[in-house]
């Protein structure tokens, strides 16, 4: 078999860190190769590297058997080398199409010539099983929908070698297995694809070869026939794979939420929420399933008061809010930790302790005379959080932009945490962040449970709401279809109820 | 602040104004003037006294015209009706500054402010509400409302409210003298020689207050914190509990309210009647000035001299050598340029640095849990 990509001694230097440290890395043509590692281990600049982002302090890249230097990702697509970032770069007003052919436009005297763009993409889609409206907007689509774009976009500049980074980060189970058809329909046509996870059970499934990076060396190459998780988790970090289980029962007979027979209608008079109801104790965890898209964004909007509800009542500790502000309710002590940290929980060029009190701004302990933000109380409180839930970063002047995702998620996390909200509404609490960080998340969420806390859990990550929640509540388009007992229920069995396969 | 922040701070404006100067000379010799004449006469006579008072004068409105654009700028809301709100505020304050006729001097002089700040609120809070109501785009409205306010409204009333006078200027009448603002002559002639044909505006001080009101609020207060977190993620700011559309109609009010204020040293210092020759574009000339004083209030009271010196020194050139006195606004359009140009810059280089600190910082504690095991 021939060798698709070589790096060899990869050297990358930032100011005083070591990012990759004469890292070798050998990708063979047509298999899917996986690079693993924690959050920080140097996946990122090594993939940067290899596309062009950014021009390595020592060592050689090879693609194809012949010898490159990148300047520019624009000189690693000549060659064949795709990427798919983790945040998704498209516009949202833009079609499907529009989108795929943004900045390499097929041109027919000076104008954009469509129908050979149209017919080239259904060629592609056709020939990889990437279904797709080409005329829908991209900002009404699912997340799994928007990477499927990003992958054709980078199959229609004629990549041969796709780099994915985190593809699975943002997608529930189903979505992922069909992604992997989809990676596996683009090995069969010859493609070499480079995956970067950190979700174990995933790379053992998928990946053809393994790579393990830790602390910017690559310190194993395996095959995955050869290891189980747990011997590629002690690879990533040396320790065991923790769990996310709970055990003794904490529940208290004081409701921390209520909700009522809460329906939603969206603008275009679609129903997106439908009649539910459920409450939520403090000392309680309440997960909630579901395909994402199944009304779970809705009812964490409905609940923290963005979104109106038209009808049912909503209730914090006992008072009935439906009419409240959001301020009024987060002064009520309502908590979030918001699915996409970057749009709603984070000032991204705001320093580090002005996003330690956002959603807290009202609270006495942040102001002086109940006008001026409290500075001094401000940052001593993101000073806290920072070292009590290891948010890796230089001061709390550092602009939060310049954290990597697994502590911005983290700094979200611990803000929610530290500031004694009840209830919490989290969603994905530990998405995009590495094993080790993972586990101290739950252990925090389960010490606030012990104390008290109630917490309405959304995720897609089954492993984490069936070891955590008490209660599991099963969404499927708006309404709640299943309550199931956590401890007596399989992942494979919810996901039955998640798809409405099981009813 | 560190040497090195200082530098951050002052090197890309110094840089702009030094490739301006370069800029100004090219085309001072192409167009067949001696540029070092030219820089010389502006300098001799930008030193005089006169000169500096003259640019303090100009650089009041301008500052509170940048203040009032930077307020609704901290928010992500692109405010050009300050033209519109001045002209219209200035205008309805004459008009009832003189129509109460002669009172107790503050309460006159407040209730000429007080006229000039509601009716500049107002206009501005007409374009916040028809943002959150009808979601028209504030560039838009603003613009449409300048006209309307300039055009429309008060050539409209100027013409029923005109008084009768000897000069070709169509006017409005003169208020008392109660409503005069002070001149700080006699305060500067304490400490320099005695001042020939020019007032160093006493509003100067109204403005100063402005800024730091400008600087205490926006950074230092909750209300601050509410507007600077929409400005810079209004989806973040939402879920936090800001309310959008209260704080979107908070910040036009704010902003018009501030531009109520740019005509009035004009009017309170100079000029003491509206009339169709008061003066225009300092609405638009605020951009600049908080552009290139980056929103921040000693930045754009920096701004404001830059270009109250530039204009008022430049005068020279019109009476003396053969420099076109256009070349100023050419400097002026080269420093904005240019300064946008080394701000977008320090800025991207600022940003590379903090992402290599964090990393940094990553690598480092995760070096020092290994050697702890």
């Amino acid at each position: 078999m021939s060798v698709a990509v070589r790096l060899q001694g990869i050297t990358k230097r930032f100011p005083g860190v070591l990012a990759n440290d004469r890292i070798d890395l050998v990708v063979e043509a047509g298999e899917i190769h996986a690079i693993c590692g924690e959050n920080g281990a140097g996946k990122s600049t090594l993939m940067k590297i290899l596309y062009g982002m950014q021009a390595p302090d020592e060592g050689s890249i090879e693609v194809l058997e012949q010898e490159r230097t990148f300047s520019s990702p624009r000189e690693a697509i000549d060659v064949g080398i795709g990427m798919v970032h983790q945040h998704f770069m498209l516009a949202d007003n833009l079609t499907v199409m529009e989108n795929v052919i943004l900045g390499a436009e097929p041109a027919r005297r000076s104008l954009i010539d469509f129908a050979t763009a149209r017919s080239r993409l259904r060629e592609l889609g056709d020939a990889y099983g990437l279904a797709l409206d080409l005329d829908d907007a991209v900002g009404t689509l699912e997340v799994g929908e928007r990477q499927r774009i990003e992958i054709i976009k980078i199959l229609y500049r004629g990549a041969r070698i796709l780099i994915l980074d985190e593809p699975t980060a943002v997608l529930v189970p189903q979505e992922v297995e069909e992604l992997f058809r989809n990676l596996r329909e683009l090995k069969a046509e010859g493609h070499t694809i480079i995956f970067i996870d950190h979700k174990l059970d995933e790379v053992l499934e998928i990946a053809d070869t393994i790579t393990v990076l830790r602390q910017g060396r690559s310190v194993a190459r395996v095959k995955p026939e050869d290891v189980t998780a747990q011997d590629l988790a002690e690879l990533m970090v040396g320790s065991e794979l923790p769990t996310p289980e709970t055990r003794e029962v904490t529940v208290t007979d004081r409701t921390a939420v209520e909700v009522r027979g809460i329906s939603v209608v969206d603008e275009a008079g679609v129903t997106r929420l439908r009649d539910v109801s459920f409450s939520v104790q403090c000392g309680e965890i309440v997960g909630v399933a579901g395909v994402e898209g199944n009304g779970q964004g809705e009812l964490v909007e409905a609940i923290l008061g963005i979104a109106p509800v038209t009808g049912g009542s909503i209730h914090l500790h006992g008072d009935d809010v439906t009419g409240w502000s959001v301020r009024q309710r987060r002064e009520a002590g309502l908590g979030y930790i918001p699915e996409d940290r970057h749009r709603r929980g984070l000032l991204l060029p705001a320093p580090v302790w002005e996003n330690g009190i956002l959603g807290h701004q009202t609270r006495r302990r942040f102001l002086s005379s109940g006008v001026w933000i409290d500075e001094d109380a401000s940052r001593d409180h993101a000073s806290n959080v920072v070292e009590r839930f290891d948010v890796r970063t230089p001061g709390v002047h550092t602009p939060v932009h310049a954290l990597s995702g697994g502590n911005q998620q983290k700094l979200v996390v611990g803000r929610e945490l530290a500031t004694e909200c009840n209830p919490l509404i989290a969603a994905h609490p530990t998405r995009g962040i590495d094993v080790g960080s993972q586990a101290a998340v739950w252990e925090d969420l389960r010490r606030a449970r012990a104390e008290g806390l109630g917490l309405l859990l959304i995720s897609a990550d089954l492993e984490e709401l069936i070891g955590l929640s008490d209660t599991l509540l099963v969404m499927l388009r708006g309404e709640i279809v299943a309550r199931l007992d956590p401890a007596k229920v399989t992942p494979r069995e919810l996901g039955a109820y998640m798809t409405g396969a099981a009813a | 602040m560190s040497w090195t922040g200082v530098r951050r701070v002052v090197g890309p404006p110094l840089a702009a104004v030094g490739l301006a100067l370069l800029v100004a000379a090219l085309v001072l010799v192409v167009s067949g003037a001696d540029p070092l004449v030219a820089f010389g006469n502006i300098w001799e006579y930008g030193s005089r006294l006169e000169t500096v008072i003259e640019s303090f004068n100009r650089a009041t409105p301008l500052y509170l015209s940048g203040i009032a654009f930077a307020i609704a700028m901290r928010m992500n809301l692109f405010q050009i009706g300050v033209e519109g709100q001045y002209i219209l505020a200035a205008f309805f304050a004459a008009y009832i500054g003189a129509g109460v006729g002669s009172l107790f001097p503050p309460l006159h002089i407040a209730i000429i402010l007080l006229t000039a700040m509601i009716v500049g609120a107002a206009w501005a809070g007409l374009a916040g509400w028809m943002k959150v109501t009808r979601n028209v785009h504030e560039v838009i409205s603003t613009i449409m409302l300048n006209a309307i306010a300039v055009s429309g409204v008060v050539s409209f009333l100027l013409g029923r409210w005109k008084i009768e006078s000897e000069s070709l200027d169509t006017r409005l009448g003169d208020i008392a003298m109660t409503g005069w603002f002070p001149s700080l002559n006699p305060i500067v002639e304490l400490v320099t020689r005695e001042i020939k044909r020019v007032e160093l505006t006493g509003f100067i001080l109204v403005a100063a207050l402005v800024g730091l009101a400008y600087h205490l609020i926006i950074n230092r207060s909750r209300l601050g914190y509410d507007l600077r977190a929409t400005g810079a993620n209004p989806w973040a700011a939402e879920a936090s509990g800001v309310p959008p559309k209260r704080t979107i109609v908070l910040a036009m009010l704010l902003s018009g309210a501030v531009a109520g204020l740019v005509g009035m040293a004009d009017l309170l210092g100079d000029q003491h009647f509206y009339s169709l020759r008061f003066p225009q574009g300092l609405g638009f000339a605020g951009i600049a000035v908080a552009l290139l004083g980056r929103n921040h209030a000693v930045g754009a009271a920096v701004a404001a001299l830059a270009f109250g010196w530039l204009e008022r020194a430049s005068g020279v050139l019109e009476v003396r050598g053969d420099a076109p006195r256009e070349i100023v606004t050419i400097m002026v359009a080269v420093i904005i340029l240019f300064a946008v140009i080394a701000y977008a810059l320090a800025q991207r280089r600022r940003r590379i640095e903090a992402a290599a600190a964090a990393s940094a910082q990553v690598e480092s504690t995760a070096g020092a849990e290994e050697a702890d095991t």
